[in-house]
């Protein structure tokens, strides 16, 4: 019995090694229940049944893309009988939020963020990167390479932003574009309200 | 019955002559069908077209409105290194843009007078020629040289192809140095190309292009060259306008009056 407290010892390492998940988990506070997805208050329904949606939504995405690029069809016949536009961003993301829903599910899913946001915007990330807070961004990345921006604005063409923007032409307001009649464009909303 | 070898010769060669018919009919309607695919561009029902009044825009010295106006509604980043720049409407001087249109004599003042450049949205695009995902295509409807940068594989085959240096590829992620994210058009990755769309997104809304509703001085007009009655025919029918680089056969559909 000299062994006991040798195996008394090695049972506690055993247990607590086998009950290691559980104690990270409970640490982590993760849960393994899936996530609940707050639904959105602007709209009752998706763009298609919401079992179709959870398994099929990568595929409806992919035609939609397909569709406004390749065919420039951009009204989706919904099975509902409403139009939408096929926008990830415009119509997506009008209702569900990129982190909220789109991002908790596929962590939980274990699925990586597909490459969708490599290029299409979150609407809510837009606000940060505007103004002066996205200025000391644009650095050179490499520095040792003298920008000749500056220094011939003829040759590269003067791509100087902000300073050069004319206030002045809101005074042109009320008259449209002068082909708008003839060619059947819409007036420019930015013109008439500025 | 019996059959000498000449006959069995004779009998065979014709079977393979019947067989072969069919399959060479196809090839060479195939072959006739490409040769006509760059025409059959011509005669679409619709093609969009720009004309630039080199005299209006020069009236605005330093004006870049359109050029901000294009970056601003497409996320194009303005990067400092100009080896990496991105553009899809810039400004070239004249000696640059019309080479071939300067003389001796020309003051220098009008060599160096900046010209906005863009797109041409060729009848006959050789990028369309040369991208080998159809990455880049001739829409059929109304004549823009699109492009669809999910499929662009960046091997910039079609920025060699382009006269006009139109195409620009993302050597670095462009996310930093876009100065106002506008979240209703996609920024680009690293990795592919891009250029100017004759902003089809806004034509899919009836609007005109960015540039075109940005100009102070109404330089740009903007319309069908298909549409006898529309305003870019009337001025091209009696203007002096120029194209660039017309004798490399691309049928270039941005129009300069000089």
């Amino acid at each position: 019995m000299r062994d006991r407290i040798w195996i008394i010892a090695a049972l506690i390492v055993f247990v607590g090694l086998v009950t290691y998940p559980a104690w990270r988990s409970l640490e982590a506070r993760t849960t393994s229940r899936p996530p609940t997805l707050l639904l959105p208050k602007l709209e009752k329904e998706c763009v298609a049944p919401t079992p179709y949606m959870r398994s099929s939504h990568m595929k409806l995405l992919l035609d939609w893309r397909d569709s406004v690029v390749r065919d420039g069809q951009r009204q989706y016949l919904a099975f509902n009988g409403k139009t939408y536009e096929m926008s990830l961003t415009g119509t997506c993301l009008k209702c569900h939020d990129k982190q909220a829903f789109c991002d908790r599910c596929h962590d939980y899913a274990g699925v990586p963020t597909p490459y969708c946001w490599d290029c299409h915007v979150d609407p809510k990330l837009a606000p940060m990167q505007s103004g002066p807070a996205s200025t000391p961004r644009t650095v050179n990345p490499s520095p040792s390479v003298v920008i000749p921006s500056e220094a011939r604005p003829d040759l590269i063409g003067a791509r100087n932003l902000a300073p050069k923007v004319k206030t002045g032409r809101d005074s042109s307001a009320p008259t449209a574009p002068r082909n708008d009649k003839a060619s059947g464009f819409l007036p420019d909303p930015q013109r008439s309200a500025p | 019955m019996k059959m000498t070898r000449k006959e069995f010769l004779k009998l065979s060669g014709a079977c393979l002559v019947v067989l072969s018919g069919g399959e060479a009919a196809t090839v060479f309607e195939g072959a006739d069908r490409n040769e006509t695919r760059a025409t059959s561009a011509r005669r679409a029902a619709k093609q969009w077209a720009m004309l630039i009044d080199t005299a209006k825009c020069a009236k605005d010295k330093g004006c870049t409105n359109c050029i901000e106006a294009c970056a601003g509604a497409h996320n194009i980043p303005s990067i400092p290194d100009s080896a990496h720049e991105v553009k899809w409407i810039w400004e070239e001087r004249f000696e640059n843009v019309f080479d071939s249109y300067q003389t001796q004599y020309m003051a220098e003042a009008r060599k160096q007078q900046l010209t906005p450049v863009l797109c041409n949205h060729c009848d006959d695009p050789p990028c369309v020629r040369v991208c080998p995902t159809d990455a880049t295509w001739k829409r059929e409807d109304d004549g823009l040289v699109m492009m669809d940068w999910h499929r662009c594989i960046g091997c910039r085959y079609c920025m060699a192809a382009c006269p006009y240096g139109s195409r620009s590829f993302n050597w670095i992620d462009p996310r930093p140095y876009i100065k106002h994210l506008n979240p209703d058009f996609p920024t680009r990755t690293k990795g592919v190309v891009e250029k100017c769309d004759f902003c089809a997104e806004r034509l899919a809304k009836g609007r005109q292009p960015a540039c075109v509703e940005a100009c102070p001085e109404k330089a740009l007009l903007f319309g069908d060259v298909k549409d006898q009655k529309s305003e870019i025919r009337q001025v091209l029918a009696s203007a002096n306008t120029l194209r660039r680089k017309p004798e490399l056969g691309t049928g270039p559909n941005v129009y300069y009056d000089l």
